[in-house]
């Protein structure tokens, strides 16, 4: 079912004001369609310069020597930087997002393969790739950690040797050099207790894949300092740009006053562009120390091999049941490959993100979550790709346990998520793990898909085609997500709180200028927020402008990732129009000679109530509030909202695949894709559903092909697009939306965010489909990627490729 | 490193310039020429953010040498409007919502407008393939298929 014109979802002509609603089209497209975007490779400055980096060919070596005298000699090169050139000014080594430092040039040792060793600045991008070869580095190879498992061994080589002995780390003790931290939830005793009594029990291992969000645009900035003035402007890929002015003003001394953080157009961000990295610390630097903007872009080899991957969480999921299925407790260990530097971009509290959501859409009594953090020879990040920090692995190791309980029962896996379910009454629910679920209809979704996909139908389908000895699977998620972080009183980035921020500020004609601490990377905020705005204060969402991403302009806010913009910009938005309101409602009482009271608003005006054609529409108030106002009113109209959330809003879903597998070449074909999604009170359904077709389809690209395998070396496999999975139109499925509407309680318009739920929601069901397709021989868990080959090998295991009559 | 004068038709216009023998034709349209609407996202023809057209094919411009358009027609995204307006692929694709982040856009558009050229009438299944040397990470490509198909009605009708 394609709801994209159903009756609930306004086409934009039926609505005047384009308000909350409405499949109103965006207004962002028409710059991108004409080749008219801005994006960070785009922007060019006089005299500017291009930085290229000399990375490590070794995964972990000691640098014994760097010349970089040919590369100097080389016409059109002005630097060539190192650490020890950095070292003076302390900034060869920079403060993660997760209380570890991270070497900015590699300083004595290389932890990771493609690590930044040093830096050419040169006329232009070819002269500097030249000089890059001309940088002579000599190594001498260390012994290499690759396997996770081995990392707190005895006899494992030790990494980090500026961490040697300094066993308080940021979030633990660490218990051995490779340890970064042990973190837990929920209660062990209690949960252990239930264990050992329990009628059934079951466990799987399960590891989700090192991945990559590889946006097509690639990271880079262009730094410039004007000596004259001491300011510093930076344009840079960044989903965060308030944080990393913070960022870059503790690092470099320079007054947060005088530096500038410019997010243009980004092209896709998926959680890949919200960390500092070494390419922007050392083209800042590089611009003080030439007195010339520099411009620093990856290619894509230096994207998927450096900068924020995600995933790398080798889980165990263990539920406790009666002999109905009813789930008595749950236990998760989780050993998380941070790689070599701890550069995981969470919440300052929760070093493995939000993963305690993980006893999902269920009533689950008690609980416990073990997760322990190491350090291996690989590149740092961790947290990224539509996300949610960490849902994505929380729901999978949820989900999959689910199913693995339901097949040991022999219960379908419908009806034991229905047994199972925290029910519509009981919200708000505290879990086990403490959160505090604030809304939920978990049965009815599942019910709608069900009978949607004539799940039964399906089975008996499967049924048939098993008696055939053909491959068919159906798989089924019902998935709880956790967004919109967060309250100020667990939740910081680097010690400042993840409110989030508006500014609006009413013209006398009555249209709008409105700044916004998140930015768009495609999510159309230029299009939503004026839609908000729009709704609340009754002027049209076309008079209505837009603006994100530049620190001196924008109010303080934390950025767009973790689904944040709506339920925490999107709040502050409509509390901020909500005062312009209120200050209007005085406005139009003075104006119209009655009290406040007298007053009631209907869609773009305040009325007096019970006396018609008594009116002042908000255009007639927006110029009276520059000229005829109330006495002692000051002049003007404009509001700003810090918001700071009172808890997560909670998103959920039900998906349901089909998939058909070919028994001789293992080889999938998606027949079906059905995603319910309830993300609360819908803004723009048109946007809603792009972006849940986006975040299926990288859910799609998780689950069947990405991964970035490393080799005994360390060497990255699979780190250009040649080998690493992306899929192309062919590839892709079709996919089918539906929804249901919980608003959430505590949002001023009951939205959710919806961005990241797909992604979360949909890598569990293809799991889950594949693993059904082979349950009736006693599969349980098969790990991603599904690849054609990987389930060929599983195909030959099982003896189900030979050819008979 | 010598250089080579080369020249050729730039949506329409006579462009000059002078490039060194291995620059590539994406950085000179980029670079030398200042059109910013043809990106760079993977340099191994993979993601397709750079594809223009070039004698009536759709190149991968970060794989093409500048001198092997000289004298050639280039089309970008920038030349697909016209005094009358934008092309119907460019409406098609606001209408239909087939772009997010918009960095493949521009060159999903002029594959779109080669494809429609060379199969005015196609299936799903063939712009699904015709489609394939373009990648985006935003859409899911679904709506991308939808303002295809619009866009081929469009002209078709015209």
């Amino acid at each position: 079912m394609d709801n994209a014109n159903d009756a609930n979802n306004a086409p934009e002509q039926d609505d005047p004001i384009k308000g909350v609603g409405c499949a109103r089209k965006r207004k962002e497209d028409a710059r991108f369609i004409q080749g008219k975007g801005n994006y960070v490779d785009d922007i060019k400055m006089p005299g500017m310069l291009f930085a290229d980096m000399v990375r490590s060919p070794y995964a972990h070596a000691r640098i014994k020597s760097i010349n970089k005298e040919k590369a100097l000699a080389l016409p059109g090169v002005h630097a060539v930087l190192t650490a020890d050139d950095l070292k003076p000014l302390n900034l060869h080594w920079m403060p993660t997002l997760a209380g570890d430092v991270q070497a900015v040039l590699a300083d004595e040792k290389v932890h990771f393969q493609y690590q930044e060793v040093a830096v050419v600045v040169a006329d232009n991008r070819y002269i500097a790739a030249d000089a890059i070869e001309l940088v002579e580095v000599e190594y001498e190879e260390l012994p290499v950690l690759v396997d996770a498992h081995k990392a707190m061994d005895d006899d494992a080589p030790i990494l980090r040797e500026d961490l040697v002995g300094k066993m308080d780390g940021a979030h633990s003790k660490r218990v051995h050099d490779n340890h970064i931290f042990n973190w837990q939830a929920g209660d062990k005793d209690a949960t252990d207790r239930v264990f050992e009594q329990a009628e059934v029990t079951v466990k799987q291992d399960m590891y989700y894949p090192r991945v990559h969000p590889s946006p097509l645009e690639t990271c880079g900035c262009v730094a410039s300092f004007d000596k004259v003035n001491e300011h510093l402007t930076v344009y840079i890929t960044s989903q965060a740009p308030h944080v990393v002015r913070t960022v870059v003003s503790m690092l470099s001394g320079i007054p947060e006053s005088k530096v500038r953080i410019v997010s243009p157009d980004i092209g896709g961000g998926f959680g890949n562009k919200v960390g500092v990295y070494p390419g922007y610390v050392v083209s800042i630097v590089a611009s003080i120390v030439l007195g010339v903007p520099v411009k620093w872009v990856e290619n894509r080899m230096e994207h998927l091999s450096t900068t924020a991957f995600a995933r790398d969480y080798h889980m165990t999921g263990e539920i406790a049941a009666d002999s109905d299925g009813r789930i008595k407790a749950l236990r998760v260990n989780v050993l998380a490959d941070h790689g070599a530097f701890d550069a995981c971009a969470d919440p300052s509290k929760f070093p493995a993100g939000l993963m305690h959501i993980c006893t999902g859409s269920y009533d689950v009594p008690v609980a416990h979550l073990n997760v322990d953090g190491v350090y291996t020879n690989k590149a740092p990040g961790g947290v990224a790709y539509r996300c949610s920090f960490r849902v994505t692995e929380a729901v999978y190791v949820i989900e999959r346990t689910m199913d693995v309980l339901a097949q040991k029962l022999g219960i379908d896996k419908a009806e034991i998520r229905r047994r199972n379910f925290i029910k519509a009454e009981q919200f708000p629910y505290q879990t086990a793990l403490g959160w505090e679920i604030d809304s939920g209809d978990y049965h009815t979704a599942l019910e709608k898909v069900l009978e949607a996909c004539d799940y039964e139908g399906l089975r008996r389908e499967q049924q048939e085609k098993r008696e055939k000895g053909e491959l068919m699977g159906i798989g089924l998620v019902t998935f709880t997500e956790i967004v919109g972080a967060g309250p100020t009183r667990n939740c910081d980035i680097l010690g400042v709180g993840m409110f989030d921020s508006a500014e609006i500020r009413v013209h006398p004609t009555g249209s709008v200028i409105a700044r916004m601490g998140t930015i768009t990377q495609g999510q159309g905020h230029q299009t939503t927020y004026a839609q908000i705005i729009a709704s609340e204060l009754g002027i049209p969402s076309d008079e209505i402008s837009i603006e994100e991403g530049d620190t001196d302009t924008a109010p303080y806010g934390l950025g767009t990732y973790g689904s944040r913009s709506t339920p925490v910009g999107g709040a502050a938005t409509a509390v901020a129009a909500r005062k312009i309101r209120a200050k209007a409602q005085k406005i139009a009482a003075h104006l119209l000679e009655v009290s406040e009271q007298d007053l009631e608003w209907d869609v773009d005006r305040f009325k007096v109530k019970g006396v018609p054609g008594q009116e002042k529409t908000m255009k007639e108030i927006a110029w009276a509030a520059y000229n005829d106002r109330p006495e002692g009113m000051e002049p003007g109209l404009e509001a700003v909202d810090y918001y700071d959330p009172p808890n997560f809003t909670y998103p959920f879903g039900t998906y349901l695949c089909v998939v058909d597998i070919d028994k001789y070449t293992g080889v999938t074909k998606v027949r079906r894709f059905y995603a319910l999604d309830d993300c609360g009170t819908r803004i723009n359904p048109m946007i809603i559903e792009g972006q849940i077709h986006g975040g299926l389809n990288e859910g799609f690209a998780v689950a069947m092909g990405q991964e970035l395998p490393f080799d005994e070396q360390g060497n990255i496999l699979g780190n250009t697009l040649m080998d690493y999975f992306i899929p192309t139109f062919v590839e892709t499925p079709k996919w089918e939306t539906d929804y249901t509407v919980t608003p959430s309680p505590h949002h001023p318009i009951g939205a959710k965010g919806v961005a990241e739920s797909p992604h979360v929601g949909s890598i569990p069901t293809f799991t889950s489909a594949i693993v059904d397709a082979f349950s009736h021989l006693g599969t349980t868990h098969l790990d991603m990627p599904h690849n054609a080959f990987r389930l060929w090998q599983h195909i030959r295991e099982l003896g189900l490729d030979k050819r008979t009559g | 490193m010598a250089k080579h004068h080369i020249s050729f038709n730039l949506n329409g216009k006579p462009v000059e310039a002078l490039v060194e023998p291995r620059e590539l034709l994406v950085h000179t349209i980029r670079e030398n020429i200042q059109l910013t609407g043809t990106h760079i996202g993977c340099e191994t023809s993979h993601c397709g953010v750079c594809t223009v057209d070039l004698n009536g094919k759709s190149v991968k411009s970060c794989t093409v040498l500048a001198v092997q358009a000289d004298g050639g027609d280039v089309l970008t995204v920038e030349g697909l409007a016209t005094a009358e307006g934008l092309h119907a692929v460019q409406q098609a694709f606001v209408e239909e919502h087939g772009l997010q982040c918009g960095f493949c856009t521009p060159a999903m558009l002029v594959r779109a407008y080669r494809f429609l050229q060379d199969n005015p009438d196609p299936s799903e299944d063939e712009i699904r393939w015709g489609m394939s040397g373009n990648l985006c990470r935003c859409t899911g490509y679904q709506n991308i298929i939808k303002a295809v198909q619009s866009a081929a009605k469009k002209l078709q009708q015209a």
